[in-house]
């Protein structure tokens, strides 16, 4: 073979290519507005880092009041003001409003935006083998869209009236009438205009995505060799492009509704005696439009990071992924299913009993899907060569979270049991579990495993297992209790139950709740240490760090505009063969042809490199059977 | 290992299969403006079996509008071929009749508004006569952004950028027009049967 003239060759090319993807510019476009996929994942990153910290912060507001009622709170006056009572007690309307605001940060800012964005933009051009994304003027409005939406929401928070307050859900006609509390007033309408820019933003990010995943993948990354993160990515961002669009008409409406003086989901209202004019809306159609979104939005967030899961436990068990199809299957079947099971969220709407069982029957088939995928982890972790990584052990404990929290999924999901469930502490553990702690573990893992890549550095291991191990017991401490909490009828959303003699046996319970979620929040003060701490002092990263064998690792240690100063690498086979049978060592990267690994080809492999040899020096047509 | 992995030139990998990304992305994005509209359309339904539910006739002049933004359509897509054939003067004419076409039609949608307020259905009130000014008024504010797409478009033409070879803007100005152009029909027809 003509080893020696394609020596030469890629040699040239390195000549050529080196300067042509250097990019010179000034401060402004190479950190600000810049249009790298990777500039713009950390811009991501970092911001919903930040409002990852503030949503953890309002948390544990509230939870101080449910676990310490009786507690003065006086000290929290300085930050606080006003919203701190006379008494030394969290005003009554701004606990709604840190519930609400800790809702919406954490699942649109923190892992739809800082979930996706950070990792759909880092890793789609990295690991298809595009130089960007297929828009990068896009993908900068995207994030200054995002931006500016997070400006509006960080707004609602410093304004006297406070921010929204009607819950994440934003239901009418709470939400949309200024006069029923303080929060529904300007901090509403703060809410409604910075989520019309977010879904401005996913949008455009989710248009982006796909195109980047269909039409600019290097050659030879055919679908069935795409790493199981593109196929997460590119599920999520084609649910966001369907379901998002249809928030965004329900928010219009409900602009309407609180602004122009039209009755879309307003009807028949009195406040002190005197009917509002508003006749003939309905407040159901608001939440059958926003589930309609907003089931959709729970895949929207988890999608990623199973994605992200899958990759790491693969790399970090040394083994292929178990059933690779099956996971791609199944992640297509919860996406469908999403779209249709959005109406388990209003069982107790006075739904026609008929629709709630249908319902209830979709919402059941989707445990299908989850647990293939969840027997898929467990039988890849089984019998590997297990490295407990940092990445690898929040990628395991979401598996873990993802369990728990799921087999609730199947309680609630039944028409009959959320009668006595709805609306109850337990479902709070159940989606915080599911889908808040599960996404946000494969977030962190994420950020542990690309780490190298992003920075250029690795982060430090041992801090890493303090910050998972303080992390994993204190979700479990925070979230398990409120199963308890919730079938024992507890109400969420309440200020206080001090009134309730027989809510009083709980007290000690909800006391080590907060306590747990005080510890869990200041966990993270160890993850952020460890996280700046490492951009500028970690240990210098190796190029391959984990031996995974996706292409982002065949980039240089800092991947310049255009991620690769020569060609971009093709790809022979799929992203995981890892331990392969005869292979000299435990992975095999992507960009490695058949031919060169007569030792561990299987007979169809074999087969190929036949045909490859057969038309020695020419190219194979495209065509040829595959 | 980096060196040996360029060597197998021979195995030329597939190309995977791939269209035009921008094109590709105008289709996303009207994946994107069909969700909003069957949001509305299906809102709509569900709102209307719910009673309560105020009785008009829909304006007459949206029968003329539909009428003159499916002529826009043919002109839209006489003027492609122009372009195909590189008969850049006919391509320009039809670039403008589609786009005076498309300010007729929006002149007629807000004549239909006077019509609705001449009747007393008003923005504000029974839903059933808001969803018209809501549904009316953003297909509307899509046929806006498509004309400025064509004045982009004519841009382009007077300067003589588009020919047989460079075809990808007109082809993705003519795709969003007829979207725009079906969109209209499905709602005009959606509006006339669920009275």
């Amino acid at each position: 073979m003509a080893t020696a003239d394609i020596k030469v060759h890629t040699d040239a090319h390195h000549d050529d290519h080196e300067h042509d993807h250097e990019h010179h510019g000034n401060f402004w476009t190479n950190y600000i507005f810049c249009q790298d996929h990777k500039v713009i994942a950390k811009q991501f990153l970092i911001t919903g880092m930040a409002w990852a910290l503030i949503g953890g912060i309002l948390s544990v507001i509230f939870r101080l009041q449910l676990g310490f009622p009786e507690a003065s709170l006086e000290w929290l006056r300085p930050i606080l003001g006003g919203w701190i009572t006379p008494e030394g007690k969290i005003d009554s309307e701004f606990y709604l409003a840190l519930v609400t605001m800790h809702g919406t940060i954490m699942v649109f800012f923190v892992l739809t935006a800082g979930l996706s964005g950070t990792f759909s933009n880092f890793l789609i051009p990295l690991q298809v083998g595009a130089r960007d994304m297929a828009s990068g003027f896009m993908n900068m409005l995207s994030y200054w869209f995002f931006f500016l939406s997070s400006a509006f929401m960080f707004t609602s928070l410093f304004i006297s009236t406070g921010p929204a307050g009607g819950g994440w859900t934003v239901y009418p006609p709470l939400s949309a009438l200024p006069q029923a509390i303080q929060g529904s007033g300007l901090g509403m309408t703060l809410w409604l205009i910075s989520m019309a820019l977010f879904i401005v933003s996913t949008l455009l990010g989710g248009i982006n995505y796909i195109t980047t995943i269909i039409n600019m993948r290097t050659q030879g990354m055919s679908f069935t060799r795409m790493p199981l993160t593109i196929w997460a990515f590119f599920f999520t961002a084609v649910i966001g492009l369907l379901s998002f669009p249809v928030l965004f008409g329900a928010a219009l409406l409900l602009i309407f509704d609180r602004s122009f003086g039209t009755s879309f989901f307003l009807s028949d209202i009195y406040i002190a005696g005197e009917a509002l004019p508003h006749v003939g809306g309905s407040p159901i159609l608001f939440q059958h439009l926003f589930w309609f979104l907003g089931h959709p939005e729970v895949y929207i967030v988890l999608l990623p990071a199973l994605g992200i899961t899958s990759e790491i436990i693969a790399t970090n068990s040394r083994k292929p992924i178990f059933g690779y199809k099956a996971m791609v299957g199944s992640m297509l079947f919860i996406a469908i299913l999403s779209f249709v099971v959005w109406a388990h969220h209003m069982f107790v709407t006075g739904m026609n009993p008929f629709l709630g069982s249908i319902f209830t029957l979709l919402t059941l088939i989707i445990a299908v899907p989850s647990a293939v995928k969840i027997f898929n982890y467990v039988t890849t972790l089984w019998q590997g060569n297990l490295r407990f990584t940092s990445g690898m052990l929040f990628s395991i404990g979401l598996v873990s979270f993802f369990l728990t929290g799921g087999i609730t999924g199947l309680f609630l999901g039944n028409s009959a049991v959320d009668i006595q469930l709805h609306d109850t502490y337990f479902v709070v553990a159940h989606f915080h579990l599911v889908m808040g702690s599960a996404s946000f573990f494969g977030m962190i893992a994420g950020i542990y495993h690309w780490f190298p890549k992003f920075f250029g550095r690795m982060m430090d291991e041992r801090l890493g297992g303090i910050h998972f191990w303080l992390t994993f017991v204190g979700v479990y401490m925070v979230f398990f209790p409120m199963h308890y909490i919730g079938i024992a009828g507890f109400p969420r959303r309440y200020y206080s139950w001090t009134n309730f003699e027989a809510f009083s046996s709980f007290t000690d319970l909800n006391m080590l709740v907060s306590i747990a979620a005080i510890i869990t929040l200041g966990a993270q003060f160890i993850f952020l240490f460890n996280f700046f701490y490492s951009i500028w002092r970690g240990r210098l990263a190796p190029p391959n760090p984990w031996g995974a064998t996706t292409l982002e690792w065949t980039t240089p240690r800092h991947p310049q505009h255009g991620n690769w100063p020569g060609e971009i690498p093709a790809v022979y086979r799929w992203a995981y063969d890892y331990s392969k049978p005869g292979a000299k060592e435990d992975y095999i990267p992507q960009t490695i042809p058949y031919s060169e690994t007569p030792e561990s080809n299987l007979p169809h492999e074999n087969e190929l490199v036949k045909l490859e040899m057969g038309n020695s020096g020419a190219i194979v047509a495209g065509d040829k059977k595959h | 290992m980096s060196k040996v992995d360029d060597m197998k030139i021979v195995e030329e990998p597939r190309k995977p299969l791939a269209m035009n990304p921008k094109k590709f992305a105008l289709w996303l994005f009207m994946a994107t403006v069909v969700m909003l509209f069957a949001s509305w359309t299906s809102a709509y339904i569900v709102r209307q079996a719910e009673g309560n539910w105020q009785f008009f006739e829909l304006p007459g002049i949206f029968t003329f509008s539909t009428g003159i933004i499916l002529i826009s359509s043919i002109t839209m897509q006489i003027g492609y071929f122009a372009a195909k054939s590189n008969s850049t003067g006919r391509l320009q004419l039809m670039l403008i009749i589609t786009a005076v076409l498309g300010v007729i039609f929006l002149g007629a949608q807000v004549l239909g508004w006077g019509d609705l307020v001449s009747k007393s259905v008003y923005f504000v009130g029974n839903p059933s006569g808001s969803f018209v000014y809501v549904i009316t008024g953003f297909h509307g504010l899509h046929i806006v952004s498509a004309l400025i797409f064509l004045l982009i478009v004519m841009r382009s033409a007077s300067r003589d950028r588009i020919h047989s070879g460079n075809l990808a803007q007109i082809e993705m100005c003519t795709t969003y027009w007829h979207f725009l152009g079906f969109l209209w029909v499905y709602l005009y027809i959606f509006l006339t049967i669920n009275r």
